[in-house]
């Protein structure tokens, strides 16, 4: 099936003065010391990263560290404070149209149409984005096939079960064929079927060359997923790099265990 | 220069086209179809009861106001209500379950469709609904003949004025989801703001028979407006502020419209 990301079908950025030419054009994500602040309270406190072309790329961290915070304003739903952040090369804050545009994103709260069947959920979806209904219909069987979810597709949502409706919301987010995929803890809630049959997709997406953003509190699935990680505490990065490199400079046995050395053992809620 | 308010100070949003905001109210246009039965029986229900009522029941007591029997008096000002009470609902609770149970709004908002089309798109759709209770209701008023025949000429500009009136009572709706914390909230905007202006609107009695003071205040509330406008067109009953009821009642439907999606956009997009 065709999940091929297409490349911008739209203009191109109308001679903004804020894109910096750089030396790397495979960068999908540049931030570059991005600070959130909500009154007082400082989110995100000065962080920069970049997410490179076709890598699953990992957010992880403890509640409350700012990676929700961090996600929502890559995606356009929450401006800096300051910095700068750039998708595309294109400037968040000025371009979040065309952004969303070559995004998809799958939130963590299941916020499907539950008035609407499996099928018009994408249908509908899909004209949010200006794709042609004939093309609409031919990419929802295409999705709905490779998540398996193509007899359910006349069915209401409450027939379906959590991970079912967790496939459709992933699958809903690349009805538009996008460059990025944002997954927000995709796999929670899931039984251990569901979970892989979810790592598998996301692997064969990779294939196709979409970059992929990730959150979860699953350590094991970014030890599975991600090529890179970077681990956020308290609005701050206090580690990155690749998993298995990381599992080796602290001595330990999984990703899990460096999670938990570096960001302590006590609640935070 | 900071980059981040270049849109006029909604912070990410960039612009606002009415081709987007389309597309939502398309959306709830098609859950609409699926419940369109439900919703009608709901929405005329109470008006039409009313009507009986009030009309037939209560009106075979009173005399004629401004010399027309009760039921020609009452029926303006109920398919003003109607639309007033449709409009209010899908704005306040089918609203405010689709932003923050169903989480709607996030889910559209993270598509090329920005915040301020989304709400824009939901006000257009209030007031559609509405419309359509409102329609049935003048449509029944004429087929039992309770409209005089001289004045059916002037329905070309009743159609506007509750057009307007649809759109007033959904972007006031939609302003009251954006201070709501929950759906309690609409309680107390129900049962001490719409209630009572429905009952002091001039739809029941001329407001002229209560005190000054007050009904100047009932005036200026948005439902005395379109009820005195409909009442002129409908039965020729003089309104002497009318053009001064006509451009408040505009005024008022641009400026609460503007707020409430001011509003939203900087509750959503934090």
């Amino acid at each position: 099936m065709d999940l091929t990301p297409k490349g911008t079908t739209s203009v191109a950025p109308k001679g903004t003065t804020d894109v910096v030419p750089n030396g790397t054009t495979d960068v999908v994500v540049r931030a570059r010391d991005i600070v959130k602040k909500f009154g007082e309270l400082i989110a995100v406190d000065g962080i920069s990263f970049e997410v490179r072309q076709g890598e699953c790329f990992g957010f992880l961290g403890p509640n409350g560290a700012g990676k929700t915070t961090t996600m929502r304003m890559i995606y356009g739903f929450s401006a800096p404070t300051s910095g700068s952040l750039e998708v595309f090369g294109l400037s968040v804050g000025q371009h979040s149209r065309e952004i969303k545009r070559r995004v998809g994103i799958a939130p963590q709260e299941i916020s499907l149409d539950p008035d609407l069947r499996v099928e018009q959920n994408l249908l509908i979806y899909a004209r949010y984005f200006d794709i042609p209904k004939a093309e609409a219909q031919k990419r929802s069987d295409e999705l709905l096939n490779f998540f398996h979810l193509q007899e359910k597709k006349k069915e209401k949502l409450d027939h379906l079960s959590g991970g079912m409706k967790r496939r459709l919301l992933v699958a809903r987010s690349l009805i538009n064929q996008p460059e990025v995929l944002v997954l927000d803890e995709p796999t929670t809630g899931l039984d251990p079927q569901s979970r892989h049959d979810m790592w598998e997709r996301v692997r064969d997406l990779k294939k196709k060359g979409v970059t992929t953003i990730l959150t979860t509190h699953y350590m094991e699935e970014a030890e599975q997923l991600c090529d890179r990680i970077v681990l956020i505490d308290h609005g701050k990065i206090v580690e990155e790099g690749r998993p298995s490199d990381l599992i080796k400079k602290h001595g330990l046995d999984s990703l899990e265990a460096v999670f938990l050395k570096l960001t302590g053992e006590h609640l935070r809620d | 220069m900071n980059p981040w308010k270049s849109d006029g100070g909604l912070g990410v949003e960039s612009g606002f086209s009415p081709r987007y905001a389309f597309k939502v109210w398309y959306r709830d246009f098609v859950v609409w179809t699926r419940y369109w039965w439900t919703s009608l029986v709901g929405g005329l229900g109470e008006p039409v009861l009313y009507f009986l009522a009030m009309g037939y029941g209560l009106g075979s007591f009173v005399k004629n106001i401004e010399g027309f029997p009760y039921v020609q008096f009452l029926a303006p000002g109920l398919i003003c209500s109607t639309i007033m009470h449709s409009a209010s609902f899908e704005t306040t609770y089918s609203s405010y379950t689709r932003m923050e149970i169903q989480k709607t709004y996030h889910s559209i908002a993270v598509t090329p469709v920005n915040v301020s089309e989304v709400i824009a798109g939901e006000i257009l759709w209030g007031a559609t609904k509405s419309l359509f209770s409102g329609g049935i209701m003048l449509l029944a008023v004429l087929v039992m003949g309770i409209l005089p025949k001289e004045h059916l000429a002037n329905l070309i500009f009743l159609c506007p004025l509750l057009v307007v009136e649809a759109l007033l009572f959904s972007a006031l709706g939609m302003l009251m989801t954006s201070f709501a914390k929950d759906y309690d909230f609409f309680t107390y905007y129900f049962t001490l703001g719409l209630e009572p202006m429905f009952l002091f609107s001039g739809t029941f009695f001329p407001l002229s028979s209560l005190p000054l003071l007050v009904q100047k205040t009932a005036l200026i509330l948005p439902l005395a407006g379109p009820v005195a406008i409909a009442r002129l067109l409908v039965l020729g009953i003089p309104y002497p502020s009318l053009w001064w009821g006509i451009g408040w009642t505009i005024f008022l439907t641009f400026a609460i419209s503007t707020w409430a999606i001011r509003r939203m956009v900087k509750r959503l997009v934090v």
